[in-house]
């Protein structure tokens, strides 16, 4: 086995204390992925596991043997921007962009979470089908926090994207 | 942490066989555990990951359904059976942690995943019975705001967090348990003890137990169930106060009634008295105050959370009154 990162297998470490957000940063050098509270409180070390976004700082790396991850340096990058990553820039949706990484990467799986038909505490109706409203964003997104308030501007980038995809 | 070893276990009997070693632990998500490691709170030498155990979630012939331990807290709440016939379930998980956490933590290891208690979270610098026994409890006293006001005791006032176990409780949930002489069923009202004078033993589960199914008996109501969580902030937060709540109306009487408080007790909290008092009676706003005396007689708030009895009462009469029909 071994852990396919970004298209690329990579072995799981011998020590199983590693979580994946260690192996990511200090091991492969993918400092995209950022270190919050460490415990599971802020969201910016949000990445995807087989298409899912999980927390990396609550998982052992040993835990992703086997499993697909794609971190934020997987969704795009300065020559070809992903439509949220475009999205965020034009609506501020960032000041110090510490939590930008783990707001893209939530919200990359969120949208399609959205298209499965997965409902939220919020849904008036837990069988039909949900509206993305900016009510059910916040919600959607509330396990990511920005401590420079840019919120606004994250809810507006996610609905323009999530709009161009309906269109 | 400490140096340990990781395993993956196939079948159950793998898992109890690996598990089966003094020292180790059994892994579900790990978004508890993993967490409580690094905090130095629990040092297993070894886990056994049981994720890739029974994730499948199947209707049994009695018109329930069995989930298996493994399956993940998001995969339950989008299952179509859960969102059509057992609302208040969906809901519960839907209002529990953030998208993250429910897409990693399994049904197994929420069931089994300990309290938020500050003090028992401090490892460093707090007295706690449930964590290290005898040592005191700094939360009598303390800053208690979130903490048990009924069914604690002078150890321990520490809460049961999970939001998922409230609707179990309400909808009489069978936790199935493997052990080495093959299986037995616990009633998820059974499953959590209250602390006494030994809060550090959360279950009644025997050491090298291991939960393998939630069964859902046939939901009890056609109608409409409810979960409302009351918190700090309007999403990804612990609960104050919760209620799990489902009813049947016949004409103007209430035929079967379900109620459990998440919130103040060291378990998911089981209403049978608030429900006694209702059932077969009117749904009117003064049945439902009855009913939260009758359930809430014996409370004992520590200072800091008296505003939980208010709270837990108001939130009973709100979701009783949408619930029924009734105007509040």
């Amino acid at each position: 086995m071994g852990i396919r990162i970004n298209g690329q297998d990579v072995n799981a470490p011998g020590d199983a204390r590693v979580s994946l957000l260690e192996l990511l940063r200090d091991e492969l050098q993918l400092t995209g992925t950022k270190v919050g509270c460490n415990q599971g409180a802020c969201g910016a070390c949000t990445v995807l596991v087989d298409g899912e976004r999980v927390l990396s700082c609550l998982m052992l790396a040993v835990q992703a043997d086997g499993r697909a991850v794609t971190t934020i340096e997987g969704l795009g990058d300065a020559g070809q921007l992903s439509a949220l990553q475009a999205a965020f820039i034009a609506h501020d949706g960032l000041q110090c962009g510490y939590c930008t990484p783990g707001q893209i990467c939530a919200a990359t799986a969120m949208l399609r979470e959205v298209d499965a038909g997965v409902p939220s505490y919020i849904s008036t109706d837990l069988t039909s089908h949900p509206v993305l409203t900016r009510d059910e964003v916040r919600e959607r997104m509330s396990g990511n926090l920005c401590r420079c308030g840019a919120h606004n501007g994250i809810v507006d980038a996610i609905m323009q994207v999530a709009a161009e995809r309906a269109a | 942490m400490t140096p340990l070893t990781y395993h993956r276990a196939a079948t159950v009997q793998q898992a109890m066989q690996l598990a089966g070693v003094a020292g180790r632990r059994p892994l579900g998500g790990g978004t508890n555990l993993i967490d409580l490691m690094r905090k130095g709170i629990e040092q297993p030498s070894g886990l056994v990951d049981v994720s890739g155990l029974s994730n499948q979630i199947t209707p049994t012939p009695g018109g329930g359904l069995m989930i298996g331990a493994a399956t993940k807290n998001s995969a339950l709440a989008a299952h179509p059976l859960v969102r059509a016939h057992y609302p208040m379930l969906a809901r519960a998980l839907l209002a529990g942690a953030s998208a993250q956490i429910r897409n990693m933590a399994t049904v197994g290891g929420n069931v089994l995943q300990r309290t938020r208690c500050l003090y028992f979270q401090d490892a460093a610098a707090s007295r706690c019975n449930k964590r290290l026994p005898g040592s005191g409890c700094d939360a009598h006293g303390g800053f208690n705001r979130y903490h048990a006001v009924i069914g604690g005791s002078s150890s321990c006032i520490a809460t049961h967090p999970s939001d998922m176990c409230v609707a179990l409780a309400a909808l009489d949930a069978v936790v199935h348990v493997a052990d080495r002489g093959g299986e037995r069923t616990i009633g998820l009202v059974d499953l959590h003890r209250l602390p006494g004078e030994r809060p550090d033993i959360d279950t009644v589960l025997e050491p090298g137990e291991l939960i393998v199914a939630i069964e859902l008996p046939r939901s009890p109501f056609d109608g409409p169930s409810a979960y409302r969580k009351v918190r700090d902030r309007a999403s990804y937060a612990f609960a104050l106060v919760a209620v799990a709540a489902g009813l049947e109306m016949r004409g103007d009487t209430i035929s079967e009634i379900r109620i459990a408080f998440g919130g103040v007790a060291a378990k998911p909290w089981r209403a049978l008295r608030a429900e006694a008092v209702l059932r077969g009676g009117p749904a009117t706003s003064d049945a439902f105050e009855r009913a939260f005396e009758a359930e809430f007689a014996h409370a004992a708030p520590p200072e800091g959370a008296a505003y939980k009895i208010e709270l837990a009462r108001r939130t009973l009469v709100a979701i009783l009154s949408k619930l029924s029909g009734s105007t509040q």
